[in-house]
């Protein structure tokens, strides 16, 4: 069985379910949202990434008609949602706090948008028995929210904004309430049921870790622009922007200025160094100022001087973090500048080959680093 | 030592004015009205030792509570009094309601100062506000001038001196009691859930009546407790701004005792109008408790 | 950033205004020329005067302040006792009936309050003045200030006596150097309850005070049975003066020391 890879974004025949076109949104003089155009796909984890007052919670609020548009048009199935009040979108909400509803059991909490529909009691029991089998709560159906622990109350929280069976599931920060080791398992449980539901999710993070291990897609954002979506790998192995390259993971960013040569380019970094080789998709006049991003992971670190490193820069280390499966090493350049290298500790603590103030070599290739703009 | 002073003074305080006046309440309610300093009979005599209690409880009884269930005059006073403190309730209820619920909407730097505009009433004496009633409701008061002149009414409608009059001070004067319960519970409210409630498709008056109304539940009964307890032993209102006709417990206890100066006779109105107190006061109390338990 | 909507701004408008109307009517006719209060005759400021040379209500007045300062003073003291024994008592004999005590006393009708302390006082053959109103005052507003102070000393981290005993502190000194600095607020607001209260009560007064010791709320009763009169309108102006002048201070001063320590808080967060 051939498993295709689920990428509607780059099918030019796929209908998206969502589409931003030029939407600006304003409160008062404060600009929120300015000029954003982005299409997001049915059956899609969609997580919008970025500081707090980056904007990516009023992007949420707006589809889900917490909040109008002041320019442009929000369309979800081809529907212009402009004048749809949130009552009558096929659109939910689970909200940060979860707000559940304190004078209601578990049970009728998850039932409380369905009674709403007024379909027949039958059929509402029968979904909220599914939903509570769904997040695992059937124990606790009877319970008021306040008796139950916080990771069974976001569990309700999700089935109460599922139970209605939406085209398009909105998360505002849905895990941040928890501790890290729930968070971990609540992810991939929230995948499962994305995928067991086939519902378009849309998630608002701040939480890059979150955002790259369920995301489909994610759209990087600061100040009221979408700055960079691709899928998790893309942003971190390419990301468009120092801004990205820095917001994902750790990244050593080197400036200096780029001069073609043959398919990549040689980055001039500081007087009497050689400079640093580089390969990338992104073009510069010669002569134009660049900045070189390398994750430290892509960085060796070597006793001796490489032969055949595409580059390979002398140093001295100054800092040593032990995290246990990997340790990081802060090294200082001739010039001052700091480069952050990796290195998996494969041999016991006491065999290390490296400590405090020893004379060192990085070296990485000319595919490793990428060559940013800005 | 110093825990065992700490205990006893406001105990022993409380047990001397409050209980043991009580007491004597209890006790002078199973007398007899006497012709003698004070005016009532038996008088307990403890130099008698053992047989002048015996004596003294022998000539305790019912009588007072069997006149006041044959003299119609006070069982209507008793009915009428929880028909005006229920009315005014509901009343106090449906003004206070609408007031809380948009301070709780307020912009924030606007809240302090409307709570504290709801306050300052409650500080200012209880006597002067009803007073303040009597030039507005009399027959050539404001209203009626009001209204004369805007052309509604053509003869002065009679206000002062009814049950109407004294429904409006009882809502003007404890409505202070009923907004800030209300307001507390209202304030508490997370907003994300009439969001919630809007986006699960509610309607914004169905999340009103779904989410909000039972959220202030707690805040409701216990504003209605608070206006309807001390609206039904009330006695400033309706002697000030009631009518001959207006019947109401605390004033037939106030002439009993001091144009009657039937002392057992009042003294037994006191206690039943008590018993009839218990039920809501405990209720209250309930509604706190639960309240307390809720919040932590 | 949130607005009023329409129907929040009209509610909260016929809300204040029936609040607030029948004073502000009251205040204006104080400065009526005309003996008739309902009918405006040019301003004059003749009632302020005849009110200053009434020697029954300058009595009363003094009375009733002798009396207010007296009860909501020994109030004070006694309530928070009453609530200290409540909140960190721990278990003692009858202390059911002790919280019976402080509570029932906040919704026991008048009328029976001071009919009974009536009973009581004749019963133990105690003289009627302004000994036996202070007496009965004290009794029903040490129940308020009690509830205050509790609610605050409820809400105080019990770790914080706990450290001061734990440096060497004794259970007085506990008391004194960290529980009653911090419980201070409420206790103050306790003693304006209490005051409050003792200025405004009639039926306990009227009832425990006697011929001798005639009260401003029982003065002004009997002058109100008769009518509508423009002295007691200047009288009330007067009321209604004082207590605004009191009651916006207070929170002026209180909204002050908030945002002050609003305001450090920001800066050591900053500092850091």
């Amino acid at each position: 069985m051939a498993q295709t890879v689920f990428a509607p974004w780059d099918d030019p025949q796929a209908k998206p379910l969502i589409q931003f076109k030029n939407v600006t949104k304003r409160f008062g003089d404060f600009t929120a949202i300015e000029n954003l155009t982005q299409d997001i796909y049915e059956r899609e984890f969609f997580s919008l990434l970025g500081p707090s007052g980056c904007g990516k919670t009023t992007l949420m609020r707006m589809l889900a008609g917490f909040e109008n548009v002041t320019e442009g048009q929000i369309l979800i199935a081809g529907q212009d949602m402009a004048h749809v009040p949130p009552n009558k979108r096929a659109v939910n909400m689970m909200f940060q706090s979860y707000a559940l509803f304190p004078h209601l059991s578990v049970w009728e909490n998850i039932a409380f948008g369905l009674k709403r529909e007024g379909k027949p009691k039958a059929e509402i029991e029968a979904r909220v028995d599914e939903m509570l089998r769904l997040t695992r709560l059937v124990k606790f159906a009877k319970r008021k929210p306040h008796q139950i622990s916080g990771g069974q109350r976001q569990r309700v929280a999700l089935a109460r904004s599922l139970a209605k069976a939406p085209k398009l599931l909105l998360l505002d920060e849905p895990l941040g309430a928890l501790d890290k080791k729930l968070r971990q398992d609540t992810q991939f449980e929230l995948m499962d049921i994305q995928e067991k539901t086939g519902t378009t999710f849309v998630i608002v993070t701040h939480d890059q870790e979150e955002a790259m291990t369920v995301s489909s897609r994610v759209a990087v954002m600061d100040e009221g622009r979408i700055i960079q979506v691709a899928t998790p790998a893309q942003i971190y192995e390419a990301p468009n922007s120092v801004y990205v390259a820095d917001f994902i993971g750790d990244v050593n960013i080197i400036d200096g200025i780029a001069t073609r040569d043959g398919d990549g380019y040689r980055i001039t970094w500081a007087e009497g160094q050689d400079p640093f080789i580089a390969k990338t998709q992104n073009s510069f006049a010669d002569g134009q100022r660049c900045h070189l991003a390398i994750r430290p992971e892509k960085v060796a670190i070597l006793a001796e001087r490489p032969d055949d490193s595409a580059n390979a820069i002398e140093g001295q280390i100054i800092d040593i973090a032990y995290l246990g499966n990997i340790s990081t090493y802060h090294v200082k350049l001739v010039n001052g500048q700091m480069i952050k290298a990796q290195a998996a500790n494969t041999r016991r603590l006491s065999r290390r080959t490296f400590t405090w103030e020893d004379r060192v070599w990085l070296s990485w290739t000319d595919t490793a680093a990428v060559v940013l703009e800005r | 030592m110093r825990r065992f002073i700490l205990i006893a003074v406001p105990y022993l305080w409380l047990m001397a004015l409050f209980l043991v006046p009580f007491l004597i309440v209890l006790k002078i309610s199973l007398s007899d009205i006497a012709l003698s300093i004070p005016p009532y009979t038996p008088q307990l005599d403890l130099t008698e030792g053992w047989s002048g209690i015996k004596a003294f409880l022998s000539q305790l009884d019912f009588e007072n509570f069997t006149f006041l269930t044959q003299d119609p005059l006070y069982w209507r006073a008793y009915v009428s009094s929880l028909q005006i403190a229920l009315i005014s309730t509901v009343l106090t209820l449906l003004v206070g309601y609408p007031i809380a619920y948009a301070m709780a909407q307020a912009p924030d730097e606007w809240r302090a100062t409307l709570l504290l505009l709801v306050i300052l009433p409650f500080w200012t004496s209880f006597l002067i506000r009803v007073y303040s009633w009597i030039g507005i409701l009399s027959n050539e008061g404001f209203l009626n001038q009001f209204l004369l002149w805007t052309g509604i009414i053509s003869t002065p409608l009679t206000i002062l001196n009814t049950n109407t009059a004294v429904y409006i001070g009882i809502v003007y004067t404890y409505l202070p009691f009923m907004i800030l319960p209300i307001y507390s519970a209202l304030e508490k409210m997370d907003g994300s859930l009439l969001e919630a409630a809007e986006d699960l498709g509610c309607s914004r008056l169905s999340a009103f009546w779904l989410v909000t109304v039972p959220l202030s539940k707690a805040g409701i009964v216990a504003g209605c407790f608070l206006v309807f307890i001390p609206a039904l032993g009330e006695f400033v209102i309706p002697s000030l701004l009631g009518g001959s006709d207006t019947l109401m417990i605390g004033k037939v206890l106030w002439e009993e005792f001091f144009s009657n100066r039937d002392w057992p006779v009042a003294s037994a109105v006191a206690v039943i109008l008590l018993l009839i107190l218990v039920v809501p006061i405990v209720l209250f109390q309930r509604n706190e408790q639960k309240q307390r338990e809720l919040d932590q | 950033m949130r607005r009023f909507s329409w129907f929040n701004a009209t509610s909260l408008t016929v809300g204040f205004a029936f609040l607030y109307l029948p004073m502000l009517i009251l205040i204006i006719y104080s400065f009526n020329e005309s003996r008739l209060v309902t009918v405006w005759a040019g301003f004059s400021t003749q009632w302020y005067g005849s009110l200053l040379q009434n020697q029954s209500f300058l009595d009363a007045a003094w009375v009733t302040i002798q009396v207010a300062v007296a009860s909501s003073t020994i109030a004070t003291i006694l309530g928070t006792m009453g609530a200290y024994v409540l909140v960190r008592g721990g278990r003692f004999m009858g202390r059911t009936l002790f919280s019976g005590m402080i509570y029932a006393p906040l919704v026991m009708p008048e009328v029976i309050t001071g009919l009974s302390l009536l009973l009581l006082f004749i019963g133990i053959g105690l003289d009627r003045g302004i000994f036996t109103v202070v007496l009965a005052h004290t009794t029903f507003s040490m129940c308020f200030v009690s509830v205050v102070v509790s609610s605050r000393l409820v809400s105080f981290d019990k770790s914080l006596e706990e450290a001061a005993l734990d440096l060497g502190c004794s259970p007085f000194d506990a008391f004194r150097l960290v529980t009653l600095p911090i419980i201070a607020p409420a206790v103050i607001s306790g003693w304006l309850l209490a005051f409050t209260l003792s200025l405004d009560d009639l039926v306990i007064a009227s009832f425990t005070a006697g011929p001798s010791a005639t009260t401003l709320p029982i003065r002004i009763f009997s002058a109100v049975r008769m009518g509508v009169s423009p002295e007691i309108n200047a009288l009330s102006t007067i009321m209604i003066a004082i207590v605004t002048v009191g009651v916006v201070t207070a929170s002026i001063i209180s909204k002050r020391s908030s945002l002050a320590q609003q305001r450090d808080e920001q800066a050591a967060a900053r500092a850091t």
